[in-house]
């Protein structure tokens, strides 16, 4: 039997913040196990559990964007609150290559930078090409940059880095070194774009989705990605973002 | 070698594990995934006659006993559930795996309607719910508690539809063969036991349950050997098909529950562990068993343990 289903309380050691609407809450005491891309669900308890990105292993760090109710106290936890956490849940990343290219969309950065850290520490090659709306929404580019990887980011409005969608960043980030894989977080059509992208080049592509996870387990299926989907990806139907994922392996 | 197949009322299913009811929704693509990765039956999740969004998170945990959830009837609603249902049972009939539609209702008369609605998809048995134990606070006390309210739930239901029907009974009651019994009077063809237990567990640190329900239902591991004893009892009472259920979880349980009378053999919370996957492993263990102690088919271990 798997022991990882109860809750472990934390206390929060240190915020973080990210950008203007994601902390990172760095708790007081590691968790073992972890690959990087996995998550955990975090419970307060009383109010909600929700899944979140695993930023950091030792200490355990989570990312957490301020966009609902639960989110939003999530990311008013100051030094020395509690929260519960479960997990490391599902299937993360797995480095296949030594020079890696790592694309993340929005908050999609989060599970990026613990793939990274460890990407670094075997000293390997890494690209980070990070996409935002704008640049008060970008995150972790310098916290990339810290770590030693080679940074290029886009904003939609063309606040800092490339005039566009991440993909811009990602063609840059290819032509000045061609990597042996593909890494990705952030929202679907990114996603598959990046899946045709890599298809295109014959890059092995390691892709994390994100989706409706209630129960964490592989139960309950709210978090089936949609058959279009797979099917655009070239998985077989009925794949649990939970269990299965959430990275996608192409 | 073992044959793993089983004739249940008149169907022919490739071996006798079923997914149980509750586990994956009611999703085509999760279904016929269970079926491609060997389940014998496949069981749709309940759905009453309204759109129900569940309980509020936590609802499932994994503890050292199994699972506790509560999950709270998330579905559809019947009339959205129809054309999902059709889908499903078009995939699983192009692969020879028959399709069990769970249902609920909060009242005896509106079992009786989401069994017609349900009927539209042309399901192969309509599974009847009684003993969720999970949403008491919003629907009251269990059909699945007495005698006469069970039997009132499938004489409703034997009226509404000509499907066959199983009735899903509740492990705490202390006549579990008296409420098969009576089920059985009314027209039930078959029984499904068990749904879960009720349970809680409580996080110490928080001082509060785990579940946002407060309570849940325990199955997995914990839940076999209750499971068991249900079966046997219902086994010795009644002559109907059984379909077991409750922490199957290896080729070993499935033979138990066979010995105390099941014919089939539901699979839920053991999916959380290894995945759709685990129907083919419980299949190649129970195939194994069968090979080392001599059985050549399913039927000659029915009951074994009760004789």
């Amino acid at each position: 039997m798997k022991q990882e289903g109860l809750f472990r309380s934390y206390q929060v050691g240190e915020v973080r913040i990210e950008n203007e609407k994601t902390r990172t809450l760095i708790l007081d005491a590691a968790l073992d196990g972890v690959q990087p891309g996995q998550y955990v669900m975090a419970w307060l308890p009383g109010l909600d559990e929700r899944p979140f990105s695993i930023s950091g292993d030792d200490p355990l760090a989570i990312t957490v964007a301020d966009v609902g109710a639960f989110s939003h106290r999530l990311t008013q936890l100051e030094k020395g609150e509690r929260v519960w956490v479960r997990g490391p849940f599902g299937r993360g990343f797995s480095l296949v290559s030594q020079s890696h290219l790592l694309v993340g969309g929005g908050y999609g950065a989060a599970p990026l930078s613990l793939l990274a850290k460890k990407a670094r520490e075997m000293g390997h090659s890494v690209a980070v090409a990070l996409g935002a709306r704008s640049k008060g929404d970008m995150m972790m580019a310098s916290a990339f940059e810290g770590m030693g990887c080679r940074v290029y980011t886009a904003t939609e409005d063309g606040s800092l880095g490339v005039n566009g969608l991440v993909t811009a960043a990602v063609e840059k980030a290819y032509e000045v070194r061609e990597p042996g894989a593909l890494y990705a977080c952030g929202p679907n059509p990114m996603l598959l774009a990046l899946a045709a992208f890599a298809r295109e080049k014959g890059l092995p592509a390691q892709l994390s989705f994100e989706a409706l996870i209630r129960c964490g387990i592989g139960l309950c299926g709210s978090c089936e990605l949609p058959e279009a989907v797979c099917a655009q990806l070239g998985i077989p139907p009925g794949f649990l973002v939970c269990q299965d994922g959430p990275v996608v392996y192409c | 070698m073992a044959v793993l197949n089983v004739n249940f009322l008149g169907l022919s299913l490739k071996n006798t594990l079923v997914l149980a009811s509750g586990i994956l929704g009611t999703s085509p693509s999760l279904m016929t995934r269970c079926a491609l990765e060997g389940a014998g039956g496949i069981t749709s999740k309940s759905c009453g006659p309204e759109p129900r969004a569940g309980h509020g998170n936590p609802v499932a945990l994994a503890w050292d006993g199994g699972v506790i959830n509560a999950i709270g009837l998330t579905n559809p609603g019947a009339k959205e559930e129809v054309p999902l249902l059709r889908e499903t049972k078009k995939r699983l009939s192009a692969i020879g795996v028959p399709l069990f539609a769970s249902i609920f209702a909060p009242t005896i008369e509106q079992f009786g309607e989401v069994a017609r609605v349900i009927t539209e998809a042309e399901p192969d048995l309509i599974e009847v719910n009684i003993s969720c134990p999970n949403v008491a606070s919003e629907f009251g006390t269990p059909f699945s508690a007495s005698v006469e309210s069970a039997a009132g739930v499938i004489r409703e239901v034997r009226r509404a539809v000509s499907l066959p029907i199983s009735v899903k009974l509740a492990p705490n009651v202390p006549n579990i063969g008296d409420i098969a019994h009576a089920a059985a009077e009314e027209g039930a063809d078959a029984i499904t036991a068990v749904n879960t237990m009720p349970a809680m567990l409580i996080d110490a640190h928080a001082a509060k349950p785990v579940l946002r329900n407060q309570t849940g239902g325990l199955s997995g591991p914990a839940l076999k050997p209750i499971a068991l004893r249900c079966v046997a009892e219902i086994a010795l009472r009644v002559k109907l098909p059984i379909i077991g259920t409750g922490g199957v979880d290896s080729g070993l349980d499935a033979a138990e529950i066979i010995m105390a009378g099941a014919t089939l053999v539901g699979v839920g919370s053991a999916v959380w562990r290894d995945g759709p996957g685990v129907f083919r492993r419980i299949n190649d263990e129970l195939s194994a068993f069968m090979d080392q102690e001599g059985y050549s088919k399913v039927d000659e271990m029915r009951g074994m343990a009760i004789r």
